[in-house]
């Protein structure tokens, strides 16, 4: 229903006194894309999403949101739907009213409210709840209605700061497909921010990683967790394990195994390796003894130590963990998965 | 025991509040200098023209009162908490010091002021509106903080604005809404405060409201003039049930509207 909106964030800087908030942001988002910005807590996330919104003034920057400069556009003037980390409905509306009044401001009918309230509360699964209020819902119903209040207005751009983290974490996960399945329904350019890597992958054609108020790496999910462009994004995306690494033209050695190293990799240092790059395999005359094991339903999660003292966690499938045990020695294999390797700390 | 306990200082609440009224109804109907019952002092309420001039003064006055606090306080409010809430503080410092200050003190301070209010806007009680905002200032505020403090204001503003909402509509449509309950206690506080203030009235120019007149009255006939006090008492009791009422209701029938 929505061909979709380009947007251009370019150079965006922000200081609250001393605090970089934001340092040279730059980010485009394809028409009809879902971008999900991903980042420690104070990386300056809510600050993008929010300079992008208007209710936050850049230092200097430009936002341009199909080809047009919104820089200095007021928030009321800027054709975005937003949905807050905080519940945000009104609380004297109902949810029909709350998910109308948007249109009821840009001066729709009555009848066109109430039918294109309809067809949104159709749209997050809530038709049943038109008549009640804000208080009488779940947290996860009010973001539904939060959503679907904020796309009744077709705007340009919908975004989402943080909208499940506070809800539980059965909730969250069918919220965020759903929020995923919508965003492809109605085609609306789509900003998400969010500290959870695993949310951040599931849903985003794109995810970017931010960090002190820059833009580390913005790749897709795959490519993200496959090929890290820098430290932080191995780190901060997904477990890894840091084994120490030499490098030798573009492959790693890494515990005797040649693996190819990452562009951006160091001489020298530690290869981040994620831990289903590891494979164990029980050996009596193995390197390594098993310490610990996490059973994780399908997947366990096996630490194990080297003679001298590294610890090296790998994740297989629960029916191979089954035949460890604690003190078992294990023999380690590393999958040819590419790795980033990065000065020893 | 407690409900025993309960009932009997709710009695003695009562006894009270209701024997100084029943005492004025009394002495407000005693025939003078004989026994028996009588209306005159009532109906003399109606009849006397300075006297319906009067209340009429204090009606005003209590509207014009409510509106300006509402218009004057509330956006600031609302302001200081999205934009300003560095300056939460001293708004606050500012709107309670009135009740700090005793009234006779303030009535000399602003003397001088009122003079120039007569010969700028003419001699009528309607002026007082500016001395009674301020007067009615720290209770207003109280009641509206107290509200406001009930509801995310920041986020709902930012919601109604990312739908399209200028701050007018904000205001107006989003928060005011939302603290409604504590918009009508303002205004109770305040329509009861004006409705019974006679410092400023009677010292800044002898104004003719309602407390005024019945001190007048005084003078002349006690009777009428407690006739008078019960029945603005009577009045300013009815006013705040119909105000509540119309509040109960209000937001009661809002599921209708849209
Ligand atoms: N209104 C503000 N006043 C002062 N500092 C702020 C304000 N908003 C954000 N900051 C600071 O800017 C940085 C980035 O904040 P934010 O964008 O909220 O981070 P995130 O959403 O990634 O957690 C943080 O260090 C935060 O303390
Ligand atoms: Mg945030």
């Amino acid at each position: 229903m929505n061909t979709g909106t380009p947007v251009q964030l370019v150079d965006l800087e922000r200081s609250y006194g001393g605090v970089r908030a934001l340092d040279g942001l730059t980010l485009d988002i394809s028409p009809g894309e879902m971008v999900v910005l991903l980042g420690p807590s104070g990386c300056g996330k809510t600050t993008a999403l929010r300079i992008l919104a208007g209710l936050e003034q850049a230092n200097s920057g430009q936002v341009r949101v199909g080809g047009a400069d919104l820089t200095n556009t007021s928030a009321n003037k800027r054709d975005m739907g937003m949905v807050f980390q905080a519940y945000s409905l009104f609380p004297h509306l109902t949810v029909a009213e709350n998910v109308a009044f948007g249109l009821k401001l840009h001066g729709r009918s009555l009848a066109v409210r109430t039918k294109r309230a309809q067809e949104m509360l159709e749209l997050v699964g809530l038709v049943q709840q038109g008549d009640r209020y804000p208080v009488q819902l779940s947290g996860g119903q009010q973001q539904r209605v939060a959503l679907a209040r904020a796309l009744a207005i077709e705007p340009a751009v919908l975004l989402l700061d943080e909208p499940l983290s506070a809800l539980d974490a059965k909730v969250r996960v069918q919220l965020r497909d759903e929020i995923r399945r919508i965003q492809l329904e109605v085609g609306t350019t789509t900003l998400f921010v969010t500290h959870d890597q695993e949310e951040a992958l599931a849903v985003a054609d794109r995810v970017g990683v931010m960090n002190a108020g820059r833009l580390e790496q913005i790749a897709t999910p795959t490519e993200l967790y496959s090929s890290p462009a820098t430290p932080f994004v191995a780190e901060f995306v997904g477990l890894s394990n840091r084994l120490p690494a030499a490098v030798d033209g573009d492959v790693a050695v890494v515990m005797g195994n040649r693996i190819p190293a990452l562009p951006g990799s160091a001489r020298a240092g530690v290869a981040l390796v994620r831990p289903e790059s590891v494979r164990l395999v029980a050996d009596k005359l193995g390197a390594a003894t098993v310490t610990t094991i996490a059973f994780l339903g399908a997947l366990s999660r096996v630490t194990c130590t080297l003679d001298d003292g590294t610890t090296v966690l790998g994740q297989l499938g629960s029916s191979d963990a089954i035949a460890l045990t604690l003190g078992d020695r294990v023999r380690l294999d590393l999958a040819t998965t590419p790795v980033l390797v990065v000065p020893a700390a | 025991m407690i409900r025993v306990v309960r009932w009997a200082l709710l009695l003695a609440f009562a006894v009270y509040f209701f024997i100084p009224l029943l005492a004025m109804l009394d002495f407000s109907t005693r025939k003078i200098g004989g026994a028996g019952r009588t209306l005159d002092a009532w109906k003399a309420l109606g009849q006397d023209s300075q006297l319906t001039h009067a209340i009429g003064a204090s009606l005003a006055l209590a509207v014009c009162t409510v509106v300006l606090m509402l218009v004057l306080l509330l956006p600031t409010m609302i302001w200081v908490r999205i934009r300003l809430p560095k300056m939460t503080r001293v708004i606050e410092f500012l709107c309670l010091l009135p009740l700090t200050i005793p009234a006779l003190v303030i009535v000399v301070g602003i003397s001088g002021v009122y003079a120039w209010v007569n010969y700028f806007f003419g001699y009528s009680p309607i002026v007082l509106t500016f001395a009674y905002v301020v007067l009615v200032l720290p209770y207003s505020y109280r009641a509206l903080d107290a509200s406001l403090s009930s509801i995310d204001v920041i986020t709902l503003a930012e919601a109604a604005r990312s739908l399209g909402a200028g701050w007018y509509s904000v205001i107006v449509r989003v928060i005011v809404p939302n603290v409604w309950p504590g918009v009508l206690s303002a205004a109770f506080i305040s329509v009861a405060l004006v409705l019974g203030e006679y410092t400023f009235a009677s010292l800044l120019g002898n104004y003719n409201t309602l407390p005024v007149a019945i001190a007048l009255f005084g003078k002349s006939s006690g009777t009428i003039s407690v006739a008078a006090s019960l029945a603005s008492m009577l009045f300013a009791a009815v006013l705040l049930l119909g105000l509540s009422f119309f509040g109960g209701r209000r937001r009661m029938s809002k599921g209708t509207s849209s």
